[in-house]
């Protein structure tokens, strides 16, 4: 009798510290935004992207039904060592749990592997190498809006189709560039294409002009630029000046932002095909979004599509979180909890984010408007055509990551 | 073979902006022993000068030309006032550093307001086009930017090393007092220098405007391969600054047709390459 009451009594002990804990779920969260903050790709991540975490923050409401969310920003310059120093010292020291944004592949695919050793969470926005969701794939890391398979397979794809069938590149000489290259030369085969040459430009170039040069000469149908921000912009405006498109060839901007038109200017950028997976004038809620936050912005300018999937991507952990009932700051089991939820937001519309960590969601073709037809400061893209997610982005099937052999 | 010319001519593109921006330096370094590590900032001001008047005042890009150098020439003269002029006779240590820091706070600035992408100014009417040489298809701007740096360098060559004026100003560097002597205003001989040096920054960047683009950190990225030249060709050599500003910029675009990856490191090998052999620079006369 003595013993059942003990263990009765036990018992009771026991649910109610376990009824305890549930209650006292830590509801605390702290976000880390790891971008380039002065750089050739600030603008198109940068302060814009720490912004869009904050907004995703405030229109979870969260705030309201008792959590504590704290954001942080980082500068990671563009360099590796720099980037993992952060990384480390935000898990270690100001115990985030979650890693947004990081443009730069090389960056981002070193960042990676530190949320992994931590088990932390990464949402990556900026970074465009697809081997984050493929051979170098973490189950901590959620990789949103676009791709190099993405901008090879919808981009890339459509050019070859479209004729231009002998390619020269242009590519930056680092994880990216290569990335791109060899994501695009894959499809250029694939549809019977020819890579004729190419060269490789360090990051940050200020003159093409020796490039495009080379370019020219090898009399390739399509200048293919494996390239971004700057890099891109001053690539186009001297392919301009050297009559590049006059005489014949056509270039190929596989990845091209929103800012780097601006950078371009409709004279020179007008024409031009590419792919986005988010335009600020896409639809209403597209719409009122990118007005709120181009009000927060020093230069009034609307999101670029990598600050738009930090904004997702934050306000779809923030999602995980509150179903989780509080942070069990364990990455493992936020992603898995991320993944098995449906996406839906105003700026990406409804997708997924498959086992290997990629989110799903439509790609755009656009072209980039005639000065003559653009309304406004930023009235700059044509929609050309939509590719659903599961044809804009790598097929599980042909994917490489460990995580699918299970 | 054609090839090759025409990376020599797209070389001595570049070179001219080495050109000039390494004479500014050379120029300010050698009358008034500071190494202006705001020069690259006051290249941009200048490409943002130009900016702003096509922009705002509806100003074309012939009369930038001559107002950009002019207001930046200014803020320029005001900062040698305000602030440079103390540190005459201390280490060059101090007027790096606050030159440097002036750097960063102006390009923080502009960063603030603009952004990092940059914005566009388009080429001039008048020099649109091109022109086919046979072996390359040459754009008309840059053969203007050749040719125009080309006249501006010799000119300052002319009037620091022939002129009366340039005369007195060797002078004012060798033996401020004797000069002064003399009833010659040193000081404002000073600073009229640097607003020179500065002027010939902010030309550099007027003419770069319609190629590069106009962003914060133009000058950044720029100044340190252009202090590599003007330790190359020499501190303070005005002739040394103009002829390896040229060079290097011939050598950059051959090794960026021969081995590209290398095209952002080549001035620096041959910097350490030179200071091994001739610590002074190719014409620097030891100190």
């Amino acid at each position: 009798m003595k013993k059942s009451i003990a263990s009765l009594l036990l018992g009771t002990a026991l649910a109610v510290t376990t009824a305890g804990a549930g209650f006292a779920q830590d509801k605390t969260v702290k976000i880390g935004a790891l971008s380039d903050q002065s750089g050739l790709y600030a603008d198109l991540g940068g302060p814009g992207s720490t912004l869009a975490a904050q907004m995703a923050v405030e229109d979870s409401g969260l705030a309201g039904k008792g959590w504590k969310i704290d954001i942080i920003s980082g500068d990671h310059q563009n360099k590796p060592d720099i980037g993992t120093a952060i990384a480390r010292q935000w898990f270690d020291v100001d115990k985030v749990d979650l890693i947004v944004d990081v443009p730069n592949s090389g960056v981002a695919l070193a960042v990676n592997n530190v949320v992994k050793e931590k088990n932390g969470v990464y949402i990556n926005s900026g970074a465009a190498t697809s081997d984050l969701t493929n051979a170098q794939c973490s189950p901590n890391t959620v990789h949103w809006t676009y791709d190099t398979y993405m901008l090879a397979h919808t981009t890339g794809q459509a050019l070859v189709k479209a004729g231009g069938d002998t390619w020269f590149f242009l590519t930056a000489d680092y994880a990216f560039g290569a990335a791109l290259e060899r994501d695009t030369t894959a499809v250029i085969t694939a549809n019977g294409g020819k890579v004729v040459g190419g060269v490789k430009h360090p990051l940050n170039t200020p003159d093409f002009s020796s490039f495009l040069l080379q370019a020219q000469a090898s009399k390739a149908k399509i200048i293919g630029l494996a390239n971004a921000g700057g890099d891109t912009t001053n690539t186009i405006k001297q392919a301009a000046e050297f009559g590049i498109v006059k005489g014949g060839q056509k270039l190929a901007a596989l990845l091209l932002f929103l800012t780097d038109v601006k950078a371009i200017g409709l004279e020179t950028a007008q024409g031009l095909n590419f792919t986005e997976t988010f335009y600020w004038d896409m639809n209403d809620q597209t719409r009122a979004f990118s007005k709120r936050f181009a009000e927060k912005m020093k230069n009034s300018a609307p999101p670029t599509m990598v600050q738009a999937g930090v904004y997702a991507g934050v306000r779809h952990y923030l999602k995980a979180l509150e179903a989780l009932g509080g942070n069990p700051h364990d990455g493992l089991k936020v992603v898995e909890k991320m993944k098995s939820m449906p996406t839906e937001d105003d700026l990406f519309g409804k997708g997924e984010i498959q086992p290997n960590g990629r989110t799903i969601h439509n790609a755009y073709l656009f072209e980039v408007k005639k000065p003559s037809e653009s309304k406004g400061p930023w009235d700059f893209y044509k929609l050309v055509g939509t590719v659903p997610g599961d044809q804009a982005f790598t097929p599980l099937s042909e994917s490489k990551c460990a995580l699918l052999k299970k | 073979m054609q090839a090759l010319y025409a990376q020599l001519l797209v070389g001595l593109i570049n070179g001219s902006f080495y050109a000039l921006l390494s004479l500014g330096l050379a120029v300010i370094f050698g009358m008034l022993n500071i190494i202006n590590f705001a020069h690259g900032a006051l290249y941009m001001m200048g490409a943002f000068v130009a900016y702003f008047l096509l922009n705002l005042g509806g100003i074309n890009y012939w009369w930038a030309l001559l107002l950009a150098p002019i207001i930046v020439g200014i803020f320029g003269m005001i900062l040698e006032r305000t602030m440079l002029q103390w540190l005459t006779g201390l280490d060059h240590l101090y007027g790096l550093l606050l030159t440097f820091g002036i750097a960063l706070i102006v390009q923080g600035v502009f960063q603030n307001y603009f952004g990092s992408s940059g914005l566009p100014y388009a080429i001039p009417d008048q020099l649109k086009g091109g022109m086919n040489l046979g072996f390359m298809f040459l754009p008309v701007y840059r053969g203007w930017v050749v040719i125009f740096s080309l006249v501006v360098c010799l000119a300052t060559w002319f009037l620091i090393e022939k002129t009366r004026l340039g005369a007195y100003l060797r002078a004012a560097t060798e033996n401020p007092t004797l000069v002064r002597a003399f009833g010659i205003n040193v000081p404002r001989m000073i600073t009229l220098t640097y607003g020179l040096g500065v002027g010939l920054a902010a030309l550099a960047g007027v003419l770069s405007a319609p190629i590069n683009q106009v962003r914060p950190l133009m000058g950044a990225d720029l100044i340190i391969v252009v202090f590599a030249v003007v330790v190359i060709g020499g501190m303070g050599s005005i002739m040394g600054s103009i002829i390896t500003g040229f060079a290097l910029g011939v050598i950059e675009g051959l090794t960026k047709y021969f081995y590209p990856e290398a095209s952002n490191t080549v001035v620096f090998v041959l910097m350490v390459l030179v200071l091994l052999v001739k610590p002074t620079g190719l014409t620097g006369r030891a100190a």
